[in-house]
């Protein structure tokens, strides 16, 4: 019996030591190096001295990211873009769920599944669809100022709204989904008591509606802030220099200066940054997952 | 009381609308036969067949294919053992480290996946190319398998394993032939999701590709970055027909076990 269990756990413990821990204890060690002229490209962490091995960790790469502008611009960027896509699709979320919610019983899973088509197309191709919509000689310049209702195409590619836009679109699906979970598991009889007692719907909703899908909201906010912060594709196409997030401050550390230790340290903080809300957006799963409620 | 109001349907229809308006104009105008994006020249399939004629594409898209396959095979072994670790063996020293550490790929950044993969290999003096971008898929795709197989697992009967080893079977034999048939759509729609997760990876396949592993995504992506083009729109045509059409059979076989487990 214990030999079945170790047969059956070795392979993927193996592999996620090999390919999740080991990987993430390297970066850990490479970004308390400093980068050098030779293969590998970073200083050992370890150098043989006089009394054995002594550490050699430099912390100048993070002593770096706390004080030259242009990390903390990709810091603030990162966190301002992510923070303002959560909250679009939050509110697009909530109305969309909403509206789904109370169509009829069954039309709701033809909508549901409408909604996450989109999510499962290839990604790639959802960011360059917005590339041809919004540059200035893209199609929604195009139609403005064929109505007249615009004499210069707009600046919309290469900004801030670019990449707020660009990440609400492809995020959207996550946070409606979570939030309609949590309003289809409410009576609507609250809703009915409250505005029985004299509520507006509209103060129902929001005193009601809203608070009891605080959960669900919380974690789609997380499923949509989680995976834009760390985004790299959406801001280096509907971006670009202006707009620097801390993933195309990591790619060109790696890519274009070629420095190894930056590389690493960006990832450091950029998991650092990430592990709170990870370990938020857990419990609430867990706290929801089938078969471990009720 | 189940009535849509005005401000019901608005939302539906502007969420549907932005949903899915995007998508389709880059659908309409891989058509277009003029070479402006913007100007509708009329319908043509000349984008296609210059496409066809690109031996880099064809030769990325094949790369692609191999890549994925191989991704996917390797995760639908890894996730579902994973979740077999997670959902049959009780609590056992280090079972969270195992799940937290097989999940980890769903949450963390590409970026860092990317680079930390690399440094791995690069650490071992493992020559980059094809098998590498495998490997990495493989490993993010399990995380997904794992979460697929483990919800199916669940929701299993233990005492229909248990019966058949009352009536003789050993426990492999068991597991082979109650266990791993009543699994089968969740193993195929893991597989399939692991292969459309690798056919779509732009940022881990940047970081861990080598000379001549270049794959499709990268290649849409080194072109995209120059701008947009009627042959881009003609590749992400198919891309997103090939894609859709994979996810679609994934969630119908999904769809169907559920119903055949509500019967």
């Amino acid at each position: 019996m214990i030999y079945r269990s170790l047969a059956l756990i070795a392979l993927p413990a193996l592999w996620t030591l090999l390919f999740v821990a080991i990987p993430a204890a390297l970066i850990l060690k490479i970004s308390f190096a400093e980068p050098q002229l030779a293969q590998p490209p970073y200083t050992p962490l370890f150098e043989a001295g006089e009394y054995g091995l002594v550490l050699k960790a430099h912390l100048a790469n993070y002593t770096l990211i706390f004080s030259d502008p242009l990390y903390i611009r990709a810091l603030g960027n990162s966190l301002l873009y992510a923070g303002i896509a959560t909250l679009c699709c939050l509110a697009l979320g909530l109305a969309i769920a909403r509206a789904v919610s109370c169509a009829a019983p069954r039309w709701q899973p033809l909508l549901l599944t409408l909604i996450i088509l989109p999510f499962w197309t290839s990604f790639l191709i959802r960011v360059y669809a917005w590339i041809a919509l919004l540059k200035p000689e893209g199609l929604i310049n195009a139609a403005l100022m064929g109505l007249g209702l615009i004499d210069e195409p707009l600046v919309m590619i290469n900004t801030g709204f670019g990449v707020v836009i660009g990440m609400t679109y492809t995020y959207l699906p996550f946070a409606i989904l979570p939030i309609y979970a949590s309003l289809i598991g409410q009576s609507p009889r609250l809703t009915e008591a409250a505005v029985d007692l004299g509520a507006s719907p509209i103060a129902a909703f929001w005193l009601v509606t809203v608070p009891l899908a605080r959960s669900g909201i919380l974690a789609a906010g997380l499923m949509v802030f989680i995976p834009t912060v760390g985004e790299f594709v959406i801001p280096d196409l509907l971006g670009g220099s202006a707009t620097i997030m801390l993933g195309q401050a990591l790619w060109s550390e790696f890519f274009s200066n070629r420095d190894w230790t930056m590389a690493s340290a960006l990832a450091v903080i950029l998991t650092i940054l990430l592990l709170a809300p990870a370990l938020i957006l857990q419990r609430l799963e867990l706290g929801s997952r089938p078969g471990m409620k009720k | 009381m189940k009535r849509l109001g005005s401000i019901h349907i608005t939302a539906l229809t502007f969420g549907l609308a932005f949903l899915y308006l995007p998508i389709l104009l880059v659908v309409i105008f891989s058509f277009n036969a003029s070479k402006l994006v913007t100007v509708w020249g009329g319908f043509s399939l000349h984008w296609y067949g210059v496409l066809f004629s690109n031996s880099a594409y064809l030769e990325a898209a094949l790369n692609s294919l191999k890549i994925a396959t191989t991704a996917a095979t390797i995760a639908t072994l890894l996730g579902t053992l994973g979740a077999l670790v997670l959902t049959r063996l009780g609590r056992f020293p280090g079972r969270q480290a195992i799940g937290g550490f097989m999940l980890a790929p769903m949450v963390l950044p590409e970026v860092i996946l990317g680079v930390s993969t690399l440094m791995l290999f690069v650490s071992l003096g493992i020559e980059r190319g094809l098998l590498t971008v495998a490997l990495a898929h493989a490993t993010f795709g399990a995380a997904f398998v794992l979460v697929i197989v483990q919800s199916k697992l669940v929701s299993l009967d233990p005492n229909l394993e248990a019966a058949a080893r009352d009536l003789g079977a050993g426990p492999v034999q068991a597991f082979l032939l109650v266990t791993v048939p009543s699994l089968a759509p969740a193993l195929v729609a893991g597989w399939l999701l692991a292969f459309t997760l690798s056919l779509d990876d732009v940022v881990v396949a940047s970081f861990v590709n080598g000379p001549g592993a270049t794959t499709l995504p990268v290649r849409v992506y080194s072109a995209v970055r120059l701008g947009v083009s009627p042959e881009i729109n003609a590749i992400s045509t198919i891309l997103l027909v090939v894609v859709s059409a994979v996810v679609i059979m994934a969630s119908l076989l999904q769809k169907q076990a559920l119903m055949r487990d509500q019967r």
